[in-house]
């Protein structure tokens, strides 16, 4: 199976996440320790969570992304998701996903909300 | 079209990539809609990690069987078992956001996932002994027409 890996981007306080491929538990056990790596080593205070090439998520996405929520909502920083397709929107509903996070059409429009130029 | 399979494999979490993706090819002789696949692949994905992170606690040791049963009707049985620790409470743990590892970042949503992707969830499961997971699922035939 070809692994794709995931984008960590930061621009000035924000880490932008595109997320590649299938997010299981099996994946979620490498992200999370990325994730966190870039979180601690850059002065991160919100983040912009792409997940357009995400081609599958299970509930153990969803308790990686509640965790790094939890990490910045914790320092009054904000979460977006943006490129959401349907799929995945079924997911984050159930999940209750958006009653938590801001959404964003795209990884432009979430830097503008955040006051942060692209 | 009756037909059925069975997958056995060690609880390695390399697995649930490979036991979603061959029950997605199984049930693909049924012509599924993408949302009816992506539910099915959803719960066994699911399914399958529960049995390796609380059914072994992370113990790569251990067995999952998945049986899969598709009927003339296009109704999809799915089974998914373990010989591991068993739930304690099984209402418990189907409640939404109920982690019995919040350590972990589980999201405690397994369960409802299963439960609303599919039409129906059974759980049967002893101390000790292990779990069961049996989930059925009635699919759209509205494609079935030109014979």
């Amino acid at each position: 199976m070809v692994r794709v890996s995931n984008q960590f981007t930061v621009k000035e306080n924000v880490l932008i996440v595109r997320l590649r491929g299938e997010i299981d538990h099996h994946e979620t056990l490498a992200l999370r320790e990325e994730w966190q790596t870039y979180l601690r080593e850059n002065n991160i205070h919100h983040i912009i969570l792409n997940v357009e090439d995400v081609t599958f998520m299970d509930s153990s996405g969803i308790g990686v992304l509640l965790g790094r929520y939890n990490e910045i909502a914790k320092n009054g920083g904000q979460f977006f998701v943006c490129s959401i397709h349907p799929q995945i929107d079924r997911l984050f509903a159930m999940a209750g996903l958006y009653k938590i996070v801001q959404t964003a059409k795209d990884e432009k429009s979430a830097l503008t909300m955040l006051g942060v130029a692209s | 079209m009756k037909n059925e399979m069975r997958l056995e494999f060690i609880s390695v979490s390399r697995n649930e990539s490979f036991a979603r993706a061959t029950v997605a090819a199984f049930v693909a002789q049924l012509d599924p809609t993408m949302d009816e696949l992506t539910e099915i692949k959803t719960v066994v994905s699911e399914a399958v990690t529960n049995a390796i992170i609380h059914g072994y606690h992370n113990h790569e040791d251990g067995k999952i069987v998945v049986d899969c049963m598709i009927t003339d009707d296009a109704e999809i049985e799915i089974k998914i078992s373990d010989e591991g620790t068993g739930i304690h409470d099984i209402e418990e743990a189907k409640q939404p956001l109920y982690t019995s590892k919040p350590h972990l970042e589980r999201s405690g949503m397994g369960f409802t996932i299963m439960e609303s992707f599919m039409d129906s969830l059974e759980i049967i499961s002893e101390i000790n002994k292990g779990t069961t997971v049996i989930m059925k699922k009635q699919l759209t035939k509205t494609k079935t027409v030109c014979h």
